[in-house]
């Protein structure tokens, strides 16, 4: 079973092979509908989210108290406006760009914390225990308890939920780095590295990293709808993005309240979660078909 | 085999033991000062001390925590700072609910799952795996908070299919009880069903495709029956495997679903105290939730080697 990356790694360590595998696996990407679909859908969303001043009609935070309850398709108000006669568009643009933020912040997280310890674990075997153990016992925790534990101790907020998410993400992101680690530091171009008299971080750092590269991009096209669903769920119970900051789970969590009145500020929040996710699972399944051949869409956490 | 056996609970417990540290220590780094809180803020220094030691919060934390885990072996978890009702009766309470409701979520999750994993692998390429794989990945997107909105919307308020929210008992009104639990446990199911329906189709793909079930199809054997008998059954560790990872989550994750359809469980219970700052119920309510997750992860790990025996030998999994 040699793969992919380790068979069209350079050996003398010129330059890493990924570069090549890349250009392989981004054809490959290219000529998946399902990838591209998600691609597109995954474009538009964050477009949205970056782009919200831009392309809200107003501030999110704006009361109109005399026009609550709005129906969708009213003039001033496309979406129609909530029980204090906010703008559902201009909310549902910035909340979608609140969950990319802390999307990417626990990303970002996971990766700064979880690759290196997932290296140095894989590499030398007496950090193994201690570093493995610790990934067993956040693992021990179930993912929303500890997201709930972590947010009641640091408090509510976009950080704190980015944190909160992040920390969880990160035994997973551990497991396979150090997995990534094992396989490749057997490797022979690992072995020749070695023989060259290359230290422990150069060897790490060009040879075993860039190779382990396509593992941790995977792993992060896990992490993000999965943060995105939990920023959701924290704001939903009280826990993450406090208002009047605009988040779709306060929102949804809002909408709860009055939703005999009218459904529709209960409705296009969802949708925007809905979306933002299932543009990262589909681009996320292409991705990993193209970069992995060895997987065909598996393993997800829950 | 009992050696391995003989591991994994110690690992286990040593984790349950690790994760009570956390737990311990994570509560004290909370902000606030318990004695404070109970005596009131104008208590004079001499009251507040009192109270400290009454509480054993003057000792040193290490002997705390021995203190604690000596009571919580024995049962005695504390008592919530708040109402004063002894927190092991506030589980007692509330657990069965969350347990009710993931077993019957669980049921529609494998009911669910494994029908559409099973359909998509066996019409490979035709509809029903677009389909299949459409369904999962909906349910892989959509939150299930959002989904119990709209289906009460739906299904409760516009159609009156199912009761909005409330909780009867199943023990004392079987229907009544199993019909109230309907509509959460169908929500919970269903999202949770997306992972089981993904692991089946790959798993049959791989088994239909092997040797022995060609050697089947070769000598005869119907397609109905090749599929059940041989490829369901070796998919079958899969689905334990991921029942069972989903069934730890399924308690945690109930937190949501209890929320919005108003289900006096655990997960309410988790929430309440959360928010109340009482911090004696999030000790053990974060505890008792860990210890059934690794409980449950040990229980499959030990149902492998009972379906599958060649693992007996190769040890470690998950």
């Amino acid at each position: 079973m040699t793969t992919a990356a380790a068979a069209t790694a350079a050996p003398d360590g010129a330059l890493p092979g990924p570069g090549r595998t890349h250009g392989r696996a981004l054809r490959t990407l290219v000529r998946n509908p399902m990838g591209v679909a998600g691609g597109i859908l995954l474009l538009i969303v964050v477009l949205a989210g970056v782009l919200a001043p831009l392309l809200a009609p107003g501030p999110p935070t704006e009361v109109h108290f005399s026009t609550p309850f709005q129906q969708p398709a009213t003039v001033g108000f496309p979406l129609g406006t909530d029980d204090l006669g906010r703008d559902i568009l201009s909310r549902v643009l910035y909340g979608t760009r609140a969950s990319l933020e802390v999307g990417v912040l626990s990303v970002l997280l996971a990766v700064v914390a979880g690759v290196p310890l997932g290296l140095l674990a894989g590499y030398w075997r007496w950090l193994d225990a201690l570093v493995s153990r610790l990934a067993d016992l956040m693992l021990a925790f179930p993912f929303l308890i500890l997201a709930v534990g972590l947010a009641a101790i640091n408090g509510g907020g976009l950080g704190n939920a980015a944190i909160a998410l992040g920390i969880a993400n990160v035994p997973a992101m551990i497991r396979v780095v150090r997995a990534e680690t094992l396989r490749l530091a057997e490797a022979d171009f690992v072995l020749a590295a070695h023989a060259m008299d290359a230290g422990p971080l150069r060897v790490l750092g060009r040879h075993i990293l860039p190779n382990a590269l396509s593992a941790i991009i995977v792993q992060a096209t896990l992490v993000m709808p999965a943060a995105v669903l939990g920023e959701a769920v924290l704001s939903f119970l009280g826990l993450g993005i406090q208002p009047p900051d605009p988040s779709l789970g306060i929102m949804l969590s809002d909408a709860q309240n009055y939703l005999l009145r009218t459904p529709w500020p209960g409705v296009f929040p969802g949708l925007a979660i809905a979306l933002i996710c299932l543009g990262f699972n589909l681009f996320g399944d292409a991705l990993r078909d193209a970069l992995d051949p060895r997987t065909s869409g598996s393993g997800e956490r829950s | 085999m009992a050696r391995h056996l003989l591991h994994r609970l110690w690992q286990s417990a040593l984790t349950l033991v690790l994760a009570s540290i956390v737990v311990f220590a994570g509560i004290r780094a909370l902000p606030g000062d318990p004695a404070t809180a109970m005596a009131g803020e104008e208590a004079d220094p001499a009251t507040i001390q009192a109270v400290r030691a009454r509480l054993g919060l003057d000792q040193p934390l290490p002997v705390q925590y021995l203190k604690f885990a000596g009571r919580a072996l024995t049962g005695d978890l504390g008592v919530s700072t708040r109402t004063g009702t002894p927190v092991g009766e506030l589980i007692r309470a509330t657990l069965p609910v969350t347990v009710q409701l993931a077993v019957y979520a669980m049921a529609v999750a494998v009911l669910a799952g494994t029908t559409a994993g099973v359909l998509a692998a066996v019409f490979r390429g035709r509809w029903p795996e677009w389909a299949a794989n459409a369904l999962s990945l909906t349910a892989l997107s959509v939150p299930t908070f959002w989904l119990g909105i709209l289906a009460v919307l739906y299904l409760s308020v516009h159609l009156g299919w199912f009761p909005a929210s409330g909780y009867v008992s199943p023990f004392d009104h079987p229907v009544r009880g199993l019909y109230y639990l309907t509509l959460p446990a169908l929500i919970l199911g269903l999202t949770h069903s997306a992972v089981l329906q993904r692991q089946t189709r790959a798993s049959m793909t791989g088994t239909l495709s092997a040797d022995f079930v060609r050697t089947a199809r070769a000598k005869g054997l119907g397609g109905t029956a090749v599929v059940f008998r041989y490829g369901l059954r070796n998919s079958l560790i899969v689905v334990v495997t991921v029942v069972g990872l989903q069934l730890g989550g399924l308690i945690g994750g109930a937190v949501v679903t209890e929320r919005i359809f108003t289900l006096p469980g655990i997960g309410k219970l988790t929430l309440d105290s959360v928010f109340t700052r009482d911090y004696p119920v999030v000790q053990a309510v974060v505890l008792v939730i860990t210890a059934s997750y690794i409980v449950i992860n040990l229980l499959v790990d030990v149902l492998y080697t009972v379906i599958d025996p060649r693992i007996r030998v190769s040890g470690r999994s998950r």
